[in-house]
């Protein structure tokens, strides 16, 4: 690993303003994706900002009745966390099928907003890769592709987006509050994460200089009714080739209110609005579940490894839509 | 160089590293700690799993600096007397290795693991998240996947949790 220099600070303002003077700084949060791609010599920041010890940590009911929760908490202490548990069961299934028991217990929700893509050309440096070198190329195009996306790619970049925990955040309308010495703002979860069209390399519409200080959840009704699905290569520890966020309210066999989200699939944590748009207020039978998920895969794009992932999408949202339909959801 | 002060296994240690030596680097290499392993280096294999502050994680992408004041518990601190921490009697007892080099990630791992249990943590494979699970076949192999054991000892592991776990 190269060198760098160490800050560790305690308050937002120093954070902020060690960002701004630092132009080649880091922020350091639990260091699962940080400290792996510094030793890889994929990120190589002259210093680290430990900001792990900022009173960012609580998860707090908002007067609304939505949730507010700190950028520093953990991955696992969200999951465990009886608000999530009960109003976004969602939430905190999508958080415990993500890595492993330890690195939930360091990794944080601002770092997961931030993680960066398993795509092996990525992590290859004798490789090329427009979003680890703009401009060299894309070897995943006519490589080795079967984990790569099938929505929102360009012919720059087919990487996948690799959080879990991200994917439930999309369907749940949550927003994100940053800050920077310029002062704060809110940013919703969907506009976050930005397409790679000719510009991989800039994943979030997070500025250089901001800090990620927390997630608001909204409050949301049909939350209550929600799980994640998650298919994968192994039963555990592994990322997805296909996962589903949803939550379903169904009155008189009707749908009522639906959101939902894919993993595994998409650039960017993918909201699938068309499928929502067709299900809202249609019949809850596993008729309309295909044809609104069909909406949303029309306009995926298959490559030679990874084609099997438009019909495996289809099939898990059907799935999971039935799972809440018929069993209910995981709170 | 910068100083770093850690409680480790009971006693307070204090240590010059460079800011990108790992916490598993500064064990095995400035302490002598060797107990904990180094597999994958990158988070994959669990065979640095050390407990900080009672809870598990991987050392290997821990930065020791980041870790001044806290509490650590490596493979070599977790008996409390000079009597082995029954994980480690019971996974002699059902053979729960083979060459050994998972061990100690997989016993810190499962300490770690079962206080998690303790306090009522739901897993991936929790029916109901809203009800404390019990600690089933499934339960235990979905709460240990971030420890890889290449011998295949998973079943001995299983047993050896079990049991500590009904104790």
């Amino acid at each position: 690993m190269r060198p760098f220099t160490y800050l560790r600070v305690l308050d937002v303002a120093t954070a902020v303003d060690a960002i701004a003077t630092h132009p080649r700084a880091r922020f350091l949060g639990g260091g699962t994706n940080l400290v792996d791609l510094m030793r890889e010599n994929i990120e190589r920041p002259d210093m680290v900002v430990d900001i792990s010890r900022l009173p960012l940590i609580d998860v707090d009911e908002l007067p609304n009745g939505g949730v507010r929760i700190g950028a520093l908490v953990r991955n696992s202490h969200l999951a465990a966390h009886p608000l999530i548990r009960t109003r976004y069961p969602v939430l905190s299934q999508a958080l415990l099928t993500g890595a492993s028991g330890q690195l939930r217990n360091m990794a944080t929700v601002g770092g997961n907003l931030l993680q960066r893509t398993r795509c092996p050309y990525f992590y290859d440096t004798t490789a090329r890769c427009n979003k680890r070198e703009p401009g060299a190329g894309c070897d995943a195009l006519e490589g080795f592709n079967r984990s790569t996306a099938v929505l929102g790619t360009s012919d720059n970049c087919i990487a996948t987006h690799p959080s879990d925990m991200c994917v439930a955040l999309a369907a749940l309308d949550a927003l994100i509050e940053v800050q920077s010495v310029r002062g704060v703002r809110r940013i919703p979860f969907t506009e976050f994460h930005q397409l790679p069209r000719d510009t991989p390399q800039l994943e979030t519409q997070l500025a250089e200089d901001e800090l990620i200080t927390a997630v608001e959840l909204p409050p949301l009704p049909v939350a209550a009714n929600s799980r994640y699905r998650k298919v994968r290569d192994r039963a555990s520890y592994a990322f997805a080739l296909v996962s589903v966020a949803a939550a379903l309210d169904i009155d008189h066999d009707t749908v009522k209110d639906v959101r939902i989200a894919l993993g595994g699939v998409g650039v960017k944590p993918w909201r699938a609005y068309e499928t929502e748009r067709l299900l809202s207020g249609a019949p809850a039978n596993d008729e309309s579940f295909r044809r609104a998920a069909d909406a949303e895969l029309a306009q995926a794009v298959g490559r030679s490894g990874n084609h099997f992932k438009i019909e495996l999408a289809r099939r898990t949202v059907v799935a999971t839509l039935r799972q809440l339909r018929d069993t209910g959801g995981a709170a | 160089m910068a100083k770093v002060r850690m409680r480790i296994n009971g006693r307070v240690r204090t240590l010059g590293v460079e800011p990108q030596v790992s916490l598993l680097d500064a064990l095995r290499e400035r302490l002598d700690l060797t107990g904990t392993k180094k597999g994958c280096n990158q988070g994959a294999c669990g065979a640095c799993t050390v407990l900080v502050d009672g809870e598990r994680i991987c050392s290997c992408l821990a930065l020791a600096v980041q870790y001044e004041g806290r509490e650590i518990t490596t493979i070599e601190g977790v008996a409390e007397t000079d009597l082995a921490h029954p994980l480690q009697s019971a996974f002699i007892r059902h053979d729960g290795f083979q060459c050994g080099y998972c061990t100690s990630g997989q016993i810190c791992s499962a300490i770690g693991m079962l206080a998690e249990h303790a306090v009522g943590a739901p897993s991936a494979v929790t029916e109901h998240l809203g009800s404390v699970p019990e600690l089933t076949d499934d339960e235990i192999r979905e709460r240990m996947s971030g420890n890889l054991c290449r011998c295949g000892a998973y079943n001995g592991i299983v047993d050896a949790i079990k049991e500590v776990a009904k104790l």
